[in-house]
Formats: C-alpha cells, sequence, structure tokens
C-alpha cells in the first residue's frame, strides 16, 4: 500500500512538470511578443532591404508595366493549368463581390457593399491584362489591393481567367466548334462545372 | 490463546485482495477518462475573443473561403491568422459604424494588432503542418469540425497524441478528394474505406507512426 501511495504522489509530481515543456522560451508564428515595444513576434523588414530572393527588378511582371505603359501581353504562358489556377484564385479572392460570373453580383454586394462594375462591358473587355494586374496590386476607388493576400502569379493566373471570362459571356454558338455543341445543352451551364 | 481476529476476517481480506484490483483498476481507468475529458483538452468550449467574429456568419451565410483569410495554409505549417486590413477589405462599408467592430478600427487606427485568443494549441514540443495535411487530402473539418456552425470558435478534437496517430497508423479512414478539403459540408460517403485506399495510393500516403515526425 505504501508503494501505491507513493507511486501516486510521483504520478502527480510528474503531471504537474507538463507545462515548462509545453510552453518553451521561444515564439510560435503570429505570438505576442514582450520584447518589442509593437508587441509583435513577426518583424518587418529593415526599411531599406531586400529579402533574399525577394528583388522584384523585372516590371512587366511585378509592376504590369513596361516603363508607363500598361502591358498587354502576360509575362509567361498561360497553359490550362494556370487558366484552372486563375479560376479557383478568383473564386476565392474575387467571387465575394465580384460573382462567379464577374457581374458584380457577389454576396457582400448583396450585404451592402458597393456594387463592382460588371466586367462585361466595353471599355473592360478593352482593357490590357495590365489592367487588372494593377487593380489588384494597387487597389481601385472603394477595393482595397490584393498584393499581401494573391501572390504575383496568382494575380496573373486571375487576369487569365477574367480574360476567359469576359469572352465565355461575350460569345455566341458561332464561336463554338461544330463537333462540341452536342455538349452544350448536355450541361446546364459550363461555368458551374468545377476544376478544383 | 485467544483468537486476535474474528473468523469473518478471513473472508474480509479475501475480499479486500479481490476488491483492491478493481479500486485500482477503476482508479486507472478514471485517471484515463479524466486526461481524455474536454476538461483537461478544452475540446468543445468556445472562446471568448476580442471581436465576436463569426464563421457561421462569414462562412456559411456569406460563404468566403478559408484561403481568403487564412492564406498561407496551403503552404506553410502555420494556417495564419487574417491581419486587420483583411478585415477592412469589407468592413471600411459593411457594419462600418457597428460598435462590435470598433476594436478592429480601432486596430487600423492605431497599428496595433488584435489580440486573438488561440483555440488549437499544440504544446510546443510536437511539430505540426498544416500543408502536409492540406495537400494530401486532409479537409479542414476532420480536424476543426463544422467551422460553419460555430459562431465563436472552439477546439473540437482532443489533439491528444492518440488522435493523430489513430489516423497516422490508417489515414484511409478520412482522406478525400483534394478538391473537397475546403468543402466544409464535405461527408464520408458509405464506402470511405474504399474510396479512402484509393486515394491514399494516388496521394503516395505513407503511414507516419516513427516518433521524429511530430517530436522533432
Ligand atoms: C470586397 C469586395 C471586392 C473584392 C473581394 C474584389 N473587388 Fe474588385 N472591385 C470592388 C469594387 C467595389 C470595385 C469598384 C470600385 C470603385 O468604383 O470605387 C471594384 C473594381 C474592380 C476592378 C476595376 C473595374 C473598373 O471599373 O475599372 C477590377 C478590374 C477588379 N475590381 C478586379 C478584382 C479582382 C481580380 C478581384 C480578386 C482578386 C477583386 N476585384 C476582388 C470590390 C471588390
Ligand atoms: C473572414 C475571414 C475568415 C474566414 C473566411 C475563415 N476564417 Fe478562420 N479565423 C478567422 C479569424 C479572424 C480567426 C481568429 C478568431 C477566432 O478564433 O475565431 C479564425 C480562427 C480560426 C480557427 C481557430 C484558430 C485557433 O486559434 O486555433 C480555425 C480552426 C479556423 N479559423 C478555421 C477556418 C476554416 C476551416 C475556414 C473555412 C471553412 C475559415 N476558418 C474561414 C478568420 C476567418
Ligand atoms: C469578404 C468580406 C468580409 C471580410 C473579409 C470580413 N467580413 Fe465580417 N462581415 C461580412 C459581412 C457580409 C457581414 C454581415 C453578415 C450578415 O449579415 O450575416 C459581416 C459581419 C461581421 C460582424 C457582425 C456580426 C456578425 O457576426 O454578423 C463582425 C463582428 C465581423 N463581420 C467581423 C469581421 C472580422 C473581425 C473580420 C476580419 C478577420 C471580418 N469580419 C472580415 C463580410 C466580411
Ligand atoms: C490534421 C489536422 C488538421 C487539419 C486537416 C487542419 N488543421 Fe488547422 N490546426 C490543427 C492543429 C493541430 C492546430 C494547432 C497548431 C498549433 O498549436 O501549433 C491548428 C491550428 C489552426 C489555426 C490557428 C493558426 C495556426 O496556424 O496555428 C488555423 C487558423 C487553422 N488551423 C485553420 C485550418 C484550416 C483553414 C484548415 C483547412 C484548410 C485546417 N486548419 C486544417 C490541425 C489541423
Ligand atoms: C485525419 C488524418 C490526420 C490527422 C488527424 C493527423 N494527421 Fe498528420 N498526416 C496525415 C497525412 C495523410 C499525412 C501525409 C503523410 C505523407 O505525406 O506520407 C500527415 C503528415 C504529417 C506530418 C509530416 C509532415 C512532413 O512533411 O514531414 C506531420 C509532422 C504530422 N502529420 C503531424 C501530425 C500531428 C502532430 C497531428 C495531431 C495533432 C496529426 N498529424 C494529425 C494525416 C493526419
Ligand atoms: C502523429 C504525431 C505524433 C507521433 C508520431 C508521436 N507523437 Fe508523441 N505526441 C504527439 C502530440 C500531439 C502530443 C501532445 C499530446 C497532448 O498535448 O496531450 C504528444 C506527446 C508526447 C509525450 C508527452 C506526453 C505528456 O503528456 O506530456 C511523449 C512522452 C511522447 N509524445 C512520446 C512519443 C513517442 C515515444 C513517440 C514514438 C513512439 C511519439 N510520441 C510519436 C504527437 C505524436
Amino acid at each position: 500500500m505504501r508503494r501505491l501511495g507513493l507511486l501516486c504522489v510521483l504520478v502527480v509530481l510528474g503531471a504537474a512538470c507538463r507545462q515548462d515543456m509545453h510552453d518553451q522560451p521561444r515564439y510560435k508564428a503570429l505570438a505576442k511578443s514582450d520584447f518589442y515595444p509593437d508587441d509583435r513576434s513577426a518583424r518587418p523588414l529593415v526599411a531599406g532591404t531586400v529579402a533574399r530572393g525577394w528583388l522584384r527588378d523585372d516590371d512587366a511582371l511585378y509592376k504590369g508595366r513596361n516603363g508607363q505603359e500598361l502591358v498587354t501581353t502576360f509575362p509567361f504562358p498561360i497553359t490550362s493549368e494556370v487558366m484552372a489556377r486563375g479560376q479557383q484564385r478568383f473564386q476565392i479572392y474575387c467571387t465575394p463581390c465580384h460573382g462567379r460570373l464577374g457581374n458584380g453580383e457577389g454576396m457582400v454586394v448583396q450585404r451592402g457593399f458597393k456594387k463592382p462594375t460588371s466586367f462585361h462591358i466595353d471599355r473592360l473587355r478593352d482593357a490590357p491584362p495590365g489592367y487588372f494586374f494593377d487593380v489588384m496590386t494597387n487597389g481601385f476607388g472603394a477595393m482595397s489591393d490584393y498584393a499581401s493576400q494573391v501572390p504575383v502569379e496568382d494575380r496573373w493566373a486571375i487576369v487569365a481567367y477574367v480574360k476567359a471570362l469576359q469572352l465565355s459571356q461575350h460569345a455566341s454558338v458561332d464561336d463554338v466548334p461544330e463537333t462540341k455543341r452536342a455538349s452544350l445543352d448536355a450541361h446546364e451551364s459550363p461555368s458551374e462545372q468545377d476544376h478544383e | 490463546m485467544s483468537q486476535i481476529f474474528h473468523h469473518s476476517t478471513n473472508t474480509l481480506s479475501r475480499f479486500s485482495i479481490f476488491g483492491g484490483a478493481f479500486l485500482a483498476a477503476g482508479g486507472l481507468w478514471l485517471m484515463l477518462e479524466i486526461t481524455r475529458s474536454p476538461y483537461v483538452t478544452n475540446a468543445g468550449v468556445a472562446k471568448e475573443q476580442p471581436v465576436p467574429f463569426s464563421h457561421a456568419h462569414h462562412v456559411a451565410d456569406v460563404g468566403i473561403d478559408c484561403r481568403y483569410c487564412h492564406t498561407s495554409v496551403e503552404k506553410s505549417a502555420t494556417a495564419g491568422i487574417p491581419p486587420t486590413r483583411t478585415c477592412m477589405n469589407c468592413h471600411t462599408q459593411i457594419w462600418a459604424q457597428s460598435p462590435m467592430l470598433e476594436p478592429v478600427r480601432e486596430s487600423l487606427r492605431t497599428d496595433k494588432s488584435i489580440e486573438w485568443v488561440k483555440v488549437n494549441d499544440l504544446p510546443d514540443f510536437v511539430y505540426f503542418n498544416h500543408s502536409a495535411h492540406v495537400n494530401k487530402g486532409v479537409g479542414c473539418t476532420t480536424c476543426h469540425g463544422r467551422v460553419d456552425k460555430m459562431p465563436l470558435m472552439w477546439q473540437e478534437k482532443s489533439l491528444q497524441m492518440e488522435w493523430c496517430l489513430d489516423c497516422h497508423r490508417a489515414p484511409e479512414k478520412y482522406v478525400r478528394p483534394k478538391g473537397e478539403v475546403f468543402n466544409v459540408a464535405w461527408e464520408a460517403p458509405k464506402n470511405q474505406l474504399e474510396e479512402g485506399r484509393k486515394l491514399v495510393k494516388e496521394y503516395k500516403i505513407r503511414t507516419r507512426t516513427s516518433c521524429s515526425t511530430c517530436h522533432r
């Protein structure tokens, strides 16, 4: 009986030691810091420095511009993988406001946010890819920028998808190849398909 | 010489040996149950937050994807908590005057972070990685439950080692197609084991049970 009692005491004492190794003196991601005056353990970049691998001297890729002019082509080839990625990213970051069709009827708009212009007007159909990239990178009026949420390559993929969306919403049956027309009736609506 | 013990002590002593074994086993069982109970693991206890942020409203009603806010969940160990600016993408105009959102506006004005209370918290001696799971067909709801039904966030599972191992030993019980990882409404099909085995093969998932997987 005395042994059992001793064991119980040991177990209780053992349990009491747990916390030391549970909360070690290091930071987990985004944890509060007692050391820095702004309480953040995630440190901002020191002013005037560039992190290794983050030099962004390719204006066409990172700004969507050649000098002052908005680029009219894509900085890398658009494959079907890029297009599928673009659709997925568009549906994550843009549909809340612009809607799945890009007509500006998103859920957040229905709850009172300013209604964006539909993508399916002549001005935006004629706008170069660089324009869409620029809006996402720097924001536009009531829309904040998406530079911190959407990485550069994904932004270009979204541009490609928006361009495709514009075509698809401005097409007639004649644009569909003869052989594929039968499948139009088979599906409810092509835009409902998920490529994820 | 008279007897020290009465006759009845014979039965009593036999009984107490027997009873002692039961008592010890019962005590052990009770201890194990306690360590697994929400009292110790905190599972199911909704946490108060500085802003009453509701996943039920944002995910289920407004239909925002997890990745809109938890941007790093596919590519890094941590899912990330959205910065104040992300809230203000919408709340510059929606509920813009609401007192409920005052801490968010104050955070933007003063450039002080909102101090969210951590809900799921593994001990520091455990290594966990979101991208390793999310990219192999383990869905958010498998570990976090139906967040789209949580007005305030709580920890759904015990997060104990036996819980991790239950899946690491037999991932086919839980994996789903990659396209469904972010779908909160996904439910396991009737032939989950069969489908799961196919996916485990397709995604080249190995059973990871060596200690150094999680303790490194
Ligand atoms: C929170 C809602 C919201 C989200 C999310 C959003 N936008 Fe916008 N967007 C707007 C609003 C509102 C406008 C109109 C701004 C104005 O006129 O002041 C706009 C304007 C635009 C314009 C310019 C249209 C014009 O008239 O020239 C483009 C292009 C655009 N958005 C693309 C995007 C893309 C691409 C995404 C996804 C990365 C996105 N938006 C996400 C709300 C949003
Ligand atoms: C509009 C932004 C937003 C969206 C969309 C969103 N979350 Fe969150 N999430 C937050 C914020 C802010 C917190 C921190 C406050 C809290 O814990 O409720 C959080 C916390 C969490 C936590 C708990 C973190 C901890 O402390 O352990 C989990 C788990 C989580 N979210 C999962 C999800 C999942 C799964 C989805 C998609 C179905 C999702 N979230 C969509 C903003 C969002
Ligand atoms: C994409 C747009 C969007 C983003 C981003 C967003 N919200 Fe909201 N939020 C909404 C909408 C729309 C409502 C109204 C919901 C309703 O009417 O059901 C709302 C409502 C709220 C409310 C009111 C109470 C409630 O639960 O309905 C709070 C508080 C809130 N949001 C906090 C936040 C915080 C904190 C963040 C940042 C982590 C955030 N929101 C990010 C769109 C957004
Ligand atoms: C295999 C189980 C598992 C899956 C799948 C999973 N999580 Fe987690 N999540 C955890 C654990 C465990 C923690 C606590 C991590 C810690 O304390 O270090 C966590 C923490 C979080 C946090 C808090 C911040 C952080 O990164 O620590 C958020 C937000 C979150 N998860 C969101 C998500 C979202 C969104 C998904 C789906 C895309 C997801 N989780 C999928 C187990 C999981
Ligand atoms: C529902 C299933 C499930 C649960 C629960 C789960 N895991 Fe995993 N875990 C997986 C799968 C699947 C993989 C991928 C294995 C592979 O790639 O071969 C994985 C991989 C990992 C890896 C390897 C990462 C790497 O790249 O080396 C770590 C670490 C890990 N899990 C930790 C944990 C921890 C810690 C917990 C509990 C808090 C946990 N897991 C819970 C399914 C799960
Ligand atoms: C799949 C991930 C995973 C693997 C593999 C794993 N562990 Fe753990 N281990 C955990 C988690 C998560 C905890 C934290 C449990 C808790 O908080 O209650 C833990 C806790 C522990 C603890 C501390 C228990 C306590 O209560 O303080 C020990 C000791 C331990 N593990 C040993 C091992 C050994 C030995 C192995 C190899 C045989 C191993 N673990 C393999 C995830 C893992």
